[in-house]
């Protein structure tokens, strides 16, 4: 089986945006929910780098631990997904989620919080696969159709790589090789300091 | 805890128990639409190997039920493939194109968002009018005749040249070539597009030192680059899947990347270097890289003898600039230049890349043929890697610009001369003398019109300061926005002042909005690039044809349909479309680009015929995307998108040019030589007084497999024949020659020869029909011979004005050009105290020009909903301007106590004593919020203060190009 998993190439990531507007398209996701975004660091100084950001399908998804009803699964292929029709809206896992993954539309009047909703990896929900149930919750499900994350498909530098862990390790790991100067990962330095030679 | 298994056999049998089909396989969308079903399309992911996966995605789409159709991205001009999924006649999906050579899938924020574009949540739905101040619904026919009414006696009441015609960039090739036709049919050269506030200096610039005006070499092959310069050009937003290939090439090449702007943009961000200049120095820059590389003996030496005229000139000029005073003008120390000269001459091939930041000054000429002359100096044009690589900003941009959208010309360069005209009448096979007679005067017709920028100027100036019979008094406005052109307040006064506005658009525009109009405003709904099949020119000079994705929605039409009512309106339309079959009134594409093939000799546009341009579309993937050549299939040989000049007629066989001036190929393979545009030989005096003749030829080089091994002129019958090569003519084409001209048919040129023989000959013997010339270091003719620094007209050195001044005013284009009366009094009021900012503008990845379309986008004004400007956080400090906080800013030419209130974003992006403001925005205009002056339910989600507010005058004498990108502001919290 698959894990199937994100890498963002933070050498290649311009802040284009095109992986937030194609969720969008791709799920008609309304205004304010943001399954997708691109987070910047030293915004306009040098060392600015770029990294597109979603549910990063934990293996040991905190979400899940927290979760008091118990919406969450983890299909065959290692996508972390979850039921709107179990989900309670409390938003406890967006205390868990070291990503900000969670989203909550607004509801009604005085609600802030409507049924969770988070990147799916494109794989959809506990209903049967594209279903009208399935789409109206959740967005397509390009995996049932042999297709990818449409974030990742259509990045605009193939910074965003969305697929079978060991196959983007893989190409990211050519690319780093070829590039001959340190990862350009974002948090490679955090994890293995400045001055290590690569 | 519920799991959900992806495996095959689970899910057919559960969806074939959903709707009882015992094939297995259908997908989303046809389900959802129960619009039939079929089989396919539904590889497991977690059930089968990645291969396998992968494998499936590199087939495209396969989604049942719904239509694919391709169309290209309309948001710049790199030329994504869009992929549409049609059901029941609605755009459903959309998918990465992976098989285009050129975007391989991608998309940025606007491509990926572009279905929402025909959604049309936002579009003009029918015509409107306004009534008495109020948008008042009318049908077609009655708009087409009230608009065709009331052009007619403004013809009649102030003559032909008082109707201005304002185009396209987003048209297709054919909408651009029928516009410009109807301009001429119309009987007025005032006919403008987008090009003239984007590219036209470098159209200019360009075309002035080498013989075309466009980009050499193409996206793709910038991955051959050692050594890329961005000057002026932020490619990570404005041309985001350029940067697929400049930075995969950067990390394989271990390439140099040298961004040299004002501002930290984000392409700096992943440049090897950022150079921080002042505005408006591009000049003084590039002579100090050349005072380095000349100092230092670095330039190609033999690359100058033999293929460009007049570097001697520049090495003098070149020797003022010392870095002291590179310094001193532009702020960019010695040590900084000298690197960036040294690896540029020497670490080849090198690239210069350049978009608006150059472009948009009142030296923007000058400045385009400075970029050009350090790539020539440095023996980097020409071949793969190298070139001067221009991004241009639309789809059709470069298409619109080759079709003649231009105050300047007819389509495809001919010019404005009556052998341009007679060319063309000969094509349209209409009445030369009827085509003079629709002119105000015969001079008219070879007189160029009035440009974009000027035509608010050309509207409010005193009658007699217009060269023309009268003051401008229609606009017809299509697909271009209002909030681009400088000098908004001055715009403003303008539209109150047209007898008539017709704005024909997706969107109303700012046009709708700006002025106090009550009456005599049409709009008209027009379809998105989309809705329409044609053909369209990206930057790299190729051609696609796009599909129609979905057909108009609500009442829209296409602007071929609107021409062809229009010309019927006003009683012209069996000459206009005498070779154009129409449909009901919709004009055949396919049609209109055979009439452009029949006569688009001079620029190669006569090769790429419907059918071969369908047939690359067809086949995306048989092109190799770093040589962009086809390796097999049925377009073998072909390069992708058949980038012009494509010569000769389409059963010659071109395979179009993906790289200009390159004499490592033979012209059949696409090859090519210099331009020799401006003669053979020019007449020199020397210091001594005595003259000498000096040839224009290129010295003893030539293509691949050249018969001539030397310069040469253009070729003509009479050439042929003093070659002893016209027997090879057969014929056919020498009767269309002695038709052409039956006098002295040896005059005949390979531009005008409409059999295509004379070319077909010449490459035959291995020759490039143009000629073999030497590029112009010295571009003799135009105002500043050799590029010359000045100083912007509102220059925060009004120290330096005395030595580096702009040029003596002058009249231009039918207009005075004032500036250097302008920049004098700027300089003695102290305008730089009072307004100590520079204010330069530029792009976001989320939106486009105007921002109608991109503003109206509801998945892309999610992601930047206030109009903001960038300050230094010194200045910031100094104003006690908090990041986030609203701001007013105001410059040297508002109406006094005017202000635009936008947001602060305080960062170290600008330099102390920078601001820079996205020029996307409309629809608060000096403070105010124009939302209820937009038809209910038109008005863009997003609106906000225009740059072009605040920007002020000043004119690029040989095109007439604004000056946004170097003027002064000032701020204060709000």
């Amino acid at each position: 089986m698959a894990r199937m998993k994100f890498l963002c190439d933070a050498d290649r990531c311009i802040e284009c945006n095109a992986c937030v507007t194609a969720c969008k398209n791709e799920h008609e996701v309304p205004w304010g929910i943001n399954r997708r975004r691109v987070v910047t660091l030293n915004d306009g100084k040098p060392g600015e780098r770029s990294v597109s950001m979603a549910c990063m399908h934990c293996t040991d998804a905190p979400c899940a631990a927290v979760c008091p009803t118990n919406v969450f699964y983890t299909t065959a292929d290692a996508i972390v997904l979850h039921s709107k029709d179990l989900c309670i809206g409390c938003g406890y896992c967006f205390y868990a989620c070291p990503f900000g993954a969670p989203q909550y539309p607004k509801v009604g009047n005085f609600g802030s919080r409507g049924k969770m909703d988070k990147c799916t990896f494109c794989a959809g929900g506990p209903e049967a696969d594209n279903s009208k149930e399935e789409y109206e919750k959740y967005g397509a499900n390009r995996l049932a159709e042999g297709k990818l994350p449409l974030c990742a498909e259509m990045c605009s530098t193939k910074s965003l790589l969305a697929g079978d862990g060991d196959v983007i390790a893989q190409i990211y790991k050519e690319r780093v090789s070829k590039r001959g100067y340190g990862s350009g990962a974002w948090g490679w330095q955090t994890a293995y300091r400045e001055n290590i030679a690569i | 805890m519920l799991i959900k298994r992806q495996e095959r056999q689970t899910r057919r049998s559960n969806l074939a128990a959903a709707i009882g089909n015992q094939n297995g396989g259908l997908d989303r969308r046809s389900f959802l639409r129960k619009s039939g079903l079929a089989a396919g399309g539904l590889a497991a992911v977690g059930a089968l190997p990645l291969a396998t996966v992968r494998k499936a995605e590199a087939a495209g789409p396969a989604v049942a039920g719904a239509t694919i159709r391709k169309n290209i991205c309309t948001h710049c001009s790199v030329g994504c493939t869009v992929i549409g999924e049609v059901s029941n006649g609605v755009w459903v999906g959309q998918e990465p194109g992976w098989e285009s050579p050129i975007s391989r899938g991608s998309h940025c924020a606007k491509g990926a968002a572009t279905r929402e574009l025909v959604h049309g949540d936002r579009r003009l739905r029918y015509p409107m009018k306004l009534v008495n101040g109020q948008w008042t619904r009318i049908s077609w026919e009655v708009a087409i005749n009230e608009i065709g009414d009331k052009m007619n006696a403004i013809r009649a009441k102030s003559g032909a040249e008082s109707v201005y015609w304002l185009g396209s960039a987003k048209f297709t090739n054919e909408g651009s070539y029928l516009f410009r036709k109807f301009a001429a049919y119309w009987g007025t050269n005032s006919c403008d597009h987008q090009a003239r506030i984007c590219h036209s200096t470098t159209v200019a610039g360009v075309a002035n030192t080498w013989g075309y005006g466009a980009m050499t070499n193409s996206y793709t092959d910038i991955r051959n680059s050692k050594t890329i310069i961005f000057m002026g050009s932020n490619a990570a937003e404005a041309h985001p899947v350029s940067l697929q290939h400049i930075l995969e090439g950067k990390e394989l090449n271990r390439a140099n990347v040298f961004v040299i702007e004002p501002r930290f943009t984000r392409t700096a961000a992943h440049a090897t270097e950022h150079v921080r200049i002042r505005s408006g120095t591009d000049i003084p820059v590039i002579y100090g890289l050349l005072h380095h590389i000349f100092k230092n003996g670095w330039e190609d030496k033999d690359f100058i003898r033999q293929r460009v005229y007049g570097m001697d000139d520049i090495r003098k000029e070149a020797e003022k600039w010392t870095p002291e005073e590179v310094e001193r003008v532009t702020g960019v120390p010695e040590a900084q230049m000298k690197r960036v000269a040294e690896k540029f001459a020497k670490e080849k091939p090198s690239t210069l890349i350049w978009c608006m930041g150059a472009t948009q000054h009142t030296v923007g000429t000058a400045n385009v043929r400075a970029f050009c002359i350090l790539c020539l100096a440095t023996g980097n044009v020409g071949a793969p890697g190298t070139g001067a690589n221009i991004f241009r900003g639309h789809t059709n941009v470069q298409g619109a610009t080759d079709l003649g959208v231009d105050v300047v010309t007819l389509p495809l360069y001919y010019g404005l001369v009556e052998g341009a005209w007679r060319h063309w009448s000969r094509v349209w096979e209409t009445d030369f003398e009827w085509l003079k007679s629709r002119f105000d005067t015969p001079q008219m017709m070879n007189t160029p019109g009035i440009p974009s920028t000027r035509w608010h100027d050309a509207t409010l100036l005193a009658k007699n300061d217009v060269a023309q019979k009268d003051n401008v008094k229609a606009m017809i406005v299509f697909g271009h926005g209002g909030n681009t052109v400088t000098r908004m307040p001055h715009a403003a006064e303008a539209i109150n002042k047209l007898d008539l506005l017709v704005v024909a658009d997706p969107h109303p525009t700012t046009w709708a909005v700006l002025g106090e109009r009550k009456e005599n405003t049409y709009l008209l709904p027009v379809a998105t690039s989309y809705e329409t099949s044609g053909s369209r020119t990206s930057s790299n000079r190729a051609i696609q044809w796009g599909e129609q994705i979905v057909k108009p929605i609500f009442e829209s039409k296409d602007d071929l349909e609107i021409f062809y009512l229009l010309a019927k309106k006003l009683g012209f339309e069996d000459k206009f479309f005498k070779n154009i079959k129409v449909n009901g009134n919709l004009p055949v594409a396919e049609d209109v680009l055979r009439e452009i093939n029949r006569g688009g000799f001079s620029t190669g546009y006569c090769g790429q015929s419907p059918e071969r341009l369908k047939s690359h579309m067809a086949h995306q993937a048989d092109f190799d995307m770093k040589t962009q050549r086809a390796t097999t299939g049925p377009n073998k040989g072909d390069y992708y998108g058949l980038p012009w000049p494509c010569w000769g007629t389409p059963a010659f066989k071109h395979p179009g040019t993906p790289l200009l001036y390159n004499t490592n190929l033979s012209i059949k393979e696409g090859g090519g030589t210099f331009r020799p545009r401006f003669g053979v030989e020019r007449e020199e005096t020397l210091p001594d007084g005595t003259k000498r003749k000096v040839s224009l030829l290129a010295d003893g080089v030539y293509s691949k497999d050249s018969e001539i091994k030397d310069g040469y002129p253009e070729f003509t019958l009479g050439v042929l024949k003093k070659l002893g090569w016209d027997k090879d003519l057969t014929a056919e084409e020498m009767a269309v020659i002695q038709k052409i001209n039956p006098t002295t048919p040896d005059a005949v040129s390979w531009a005008i020869d409409l059999s295509g023989g004379i070319q077909r000959v010449a490459i035959e013997h291995g020759c490039t029909p143009y000629g073999n010339g030497k590029a112009r270091a010295n571009a003799f003719g135009l105002p500043d011979a050799i590029p010359v620094h000045r100083e912007p007209i509102y220059t925060p050195r009004p120290e330096l004005v005395a030595k580096y001044p702009t040029l003596p005013d002058a009249k231009q284009f039918r207009v005075p050009n004032i500036g250097f009366t302008v920049q004098k009094a700027a300089v003695e009021k102290g305008i730089a105290k009072q307004f100590p900012l520079i204010c330069t503008s530029g792009r976001l990845v989320e939106y486009e020009g105007g921002g109608e379309e991109t503003r109206s986008n509801k998945w892309l004004a999610e992601l930047q909903q206030d109009s903001f400007i960038e300050i230094n956080p010194a200045d910031a400090a100094e104003r006690g301007i908090r990041d986030g906080s609203w701001c007013l800013v105001y410059g040297p030419e508002m109406p006094s106590g005017k202000v635009c209130r936008v947001k602060a974003l305080v960062t170290e992006r600008v330099g102390k004593g920078v601001t820079w403001m996205p020029f996307h925005f409309a629809g608060w205009f000096m403070n105010v919020d124009q939302r209820d002056k937009y038809p209910k339910g038109t008005d863009p989600v997003v609106l906000g203060e225009s740059v072009n507010t605040i920007t002020t005058y000043g004119y690029d004498p040989v095109t007439g190009m604004q000056e946004p990108k170097a003027t002064l502001c000032q701020i204060r919290a709000a």
